[in-house]
């Protein structure tokens, strides 16, 4: 289990002092498949790094199954790393890159043979035993860092943009075989990765982070579901976003009123702003083409978008704004629509709700 | 782009006579030293046949053997110590946290390659010969110490380039497997470090072995290297015996040089 208490961190001092994490707190459970996810710069490497104990914090604490780590050395700590550029050494051979971390623990020479056999098997990299990292493809050299990283048993395993480098179809494989061996071993794995459905497929819960902060931590359903803000919302999958009046407010409910006037009750997770206006967030899936003067909402078409599976629909709601409409293509009922026609839109029931900016 | 073919430095007239003329004022000197080492005749410029009879006479010869073997001791422990210093050098150079002053280091390390070297050789005349009063002690030390100071700038940079040209991640990666810094530097760094040092190393052993400046003032007497008997034997006759010696330092140097370059490049 790490504990992350109010972490921050600063490079640099005076003018050029930049904070790159602004208070941090969060829980990795132990043997979770935790994913830190956020745009570039936000600070996922940062807090990777302290995790490891390559950076100190310049606030705040870290506790390692309740153990205070802040200030312990990288060598000090249960805690490996997956570097993001490999980081084999190159004078080594892959077994000995594997045994690495084994022989510094001090571990006897039979002990180690045995685990470098395992790890080369669990990555199905056995046959290249001898090889140098330099006659390995990216691929495999992956696999070496990765069994490295796990030989010695952490507690954690980091692992910062592992699969970055990969083409699509081995980023596939290995994103099914990273989820088998976090299984099989149970480390806690802390994972960063800036590809949002990496973080929805592998996770156990996500992190999404911004400008050196934790917004949201969740259930990739959660997070994907029941966005608690504006910046997840659109961060992660597509959201339409609509000024809507709020007329009242009733729990966890709030009805508001639409730009066509028609009134709706919606989902107002957290505090909402005082206004009139509020914003309303919907996914593209959880709305219906429907006739003209049918649904909740109206507008034109604007643009039709064919994606294969599915079709995006842009509808100019005129003063009201811009929606996206996204509807499966399902071979006997293929909509023919063409731009410019009038059309409904209709909320599917349940979906939709208010956010705070 | 188009403009890079007009500033072609090879359109400069005169250009290609100039680099000419350089290499024959560069190479032809070492080329008659080299001819004139198989004169069979007593004279450097007048060829009598060819013969081997001035390297049997060099080979021979109790005063060069001496001097050689000096030369050899000289350069092996002042090398040795030069490549030790710089190798530190360059690690508080380039694996500390930037520090204070880290450019004024850096350029106090290097000062032996501006300063004039006879300044220096004038400077450790005077501090030795200060400590020889105070101490007494009069033997080669002080030319091994006085090599080793000015020969590991040369070290220092082959070293220090290397070290640069090191992807730091692997030493992180080495203190995330639990390796101590201590152990990081014995597994990691030093097995990559080792073309750096070895031409570092073979750099400093080609400078000590022909330096002449200082070594002739920081000497004592019946103290002479190869290269200041050499000089000392200029004064009286010249013989292609200087020829035959010269040679033999000029093949080993190339061969040095070699390496170094070699060990430098290798899995660089
Ligand atoms: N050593 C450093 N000195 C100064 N600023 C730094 C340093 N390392 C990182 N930063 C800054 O801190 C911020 C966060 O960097 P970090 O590497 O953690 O981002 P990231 O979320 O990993 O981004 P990416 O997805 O691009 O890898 C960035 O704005 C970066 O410029
Ligand atoms: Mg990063």
């Amino acid at each position: 289990m790490i504990e992350i208490d109010n972490l921050t961190k600063t490079y640099g001092a005076g003018p050029q002092a930049y904070q790159a994490l602004r208070g941090v707190t969060a829980t990795v459970r132990a043997n979770e498949f935790f994913t830190l996810l956020g745009p570039s710069g936000c600070g996922k490497t940062t807090l990777l790094r302290m995790i490891a104990g390559f950076e100190t914090p310049t606030s705040g604490k870290l506790l390692l199954d309740g153990q205070d780590v802040s200030a312990s050395p990288p060598y000090r700590r249960p805690v490996n790393t997956v570097f993001q550029s490999y980081a084999l050494f190159p004078h080594m051979t892959c077994a000995e890159n594997i045994g690495f971390g084994l022989k510094m623990l001090g571990k006897p020479k039979a002990e180690i043979t045995r685990t470098v056999g395992e790890m080369l098997d669990l990555v199905q990299m056995t046959p290249m035993a001898n090889r140098r990292p330099s006659q390995l493809s990216g691929g495999q050299q992956q696999r070496i860092a990765l069994a490295r990283a796990l030989a010695p048993k952490p507690k954690v395993l980091l692992l910062d943009e592992p699969l970055s480098a990969l083409d699509y179809k081995l980023r596939k494989d290995m994103q099914i075989e990273l989820k088998r061996i976090q299984k099989d071993t149970g480390i806690t794995f802390v994972f960063v990765t800036h590809d949002q459905e990496e973080a929805l497929t592998m996770s156990d819960r996500i992190a999404i982070m911004n400008a050196g902060t934790i917004r949201q931590i969740g259930s990739p359903r959660d997070i994907y579901d029941q966005p608690a803000e504006r910046f997840v919302a659109d961060f992660i999958g597509e959201t339409n976003f609509l000024t809507v009046g709020l007329l009242g407010v009733a729990g966890q409910t709030a009805r508001v009123a639409l730009p066509s006037g028609r009134e709706l009750d919606l989902r107002a997770p957290g505090e909402l702003p005082k206004g009139p206006q509020v914003t309303m967030a919907i996914r593209p899936e959880h709305l219906e083409l429907v006739a003209a003067d049918a649904g909740q909402l109206s507008g034109r078409l604007s643009n039709i978008v064919y994606f294969g599976t599915d079709t995006h629909f842009h509808v100019d709601l005129g003063e009201g704004g811009a929606l996206v409409v996204r509807s499966q293509n399902k071979p006997d009922q293929m909509p023919r629509l063409t731009a410019g026609e009038a059309v409904g839109i209709s909320v599917l029931p349940g979906t939709g709700q208010v956010l705070r900016d | 782009m188009a403009d890079r073919k007009r500033f072609d430095v090879r359109a400069l007239p005169g250009l290609s006579f100039m680099a000419g003329s350089c290499f024959v004022l560069l190479y032809l000197p070492i080329l008659l030293v080299v001819i004139y080492s198989f004169n069979a005749g007593n004279t450097v410029s007048i060829w009598e046949g060819f013969s081997w009879r001035w390297y049997q006479a060099a080979w021979n010869n109790a005063a060069v053997q001496e001097a050689t073997l000096r030369s050899l001791m000289v350069a092996s422990i002042a090398s040795v110590l030069a490549t030790a210093a710089a190798v530190l050098a360059a690690l508080a150079t380039t694996r500390s946290r930037g520090f204070r002053g880290r450019g004024i280091v850096l350029g106090l390390i290097n000062q032996p390659l501006m300063v004039p070297e006879i300044v220096t050789a004038v400077g450790l005349l005077i501090v030795f010969s200060m400590i020889k009063v105070a101490t007494g002690y009069q033997g080669i030390g002080y030319v091994i110490l006085a090599h080793a100071s000015f020969c590991t700038p040369f070290a220092f940079m082959s070293i220090r380039a290397r070290l640069q040209g090191m992807d730091l991640s692997l030493e992180n990666a080495g203190a995330d497997l639990y390796g101590t810094p201590v152990r990081i530097f014995r597994h990691v760094t030093l097995p990559q470090l080792w073309p750096g040092i070895l031409s570092g190393w073979m750099l400093a052993f080609v400078i000590s072995l022909d330096n002449v400046v200082i070594t002739e003032f920081v000497k004592s007497a019946g103290q002479d290297t190869l290269p200041t008997y050499m000089l000392g034997q200029l004064r009286r006759k010249i013989t292609p015996e200087i020829n035959a010696i010269s040679t033999v330092l000029l093949l080993i140097s190339i061969a040095l040089v070699i390496t170094a370059y070699l060990a430098g490049r290798k899995r660089a």
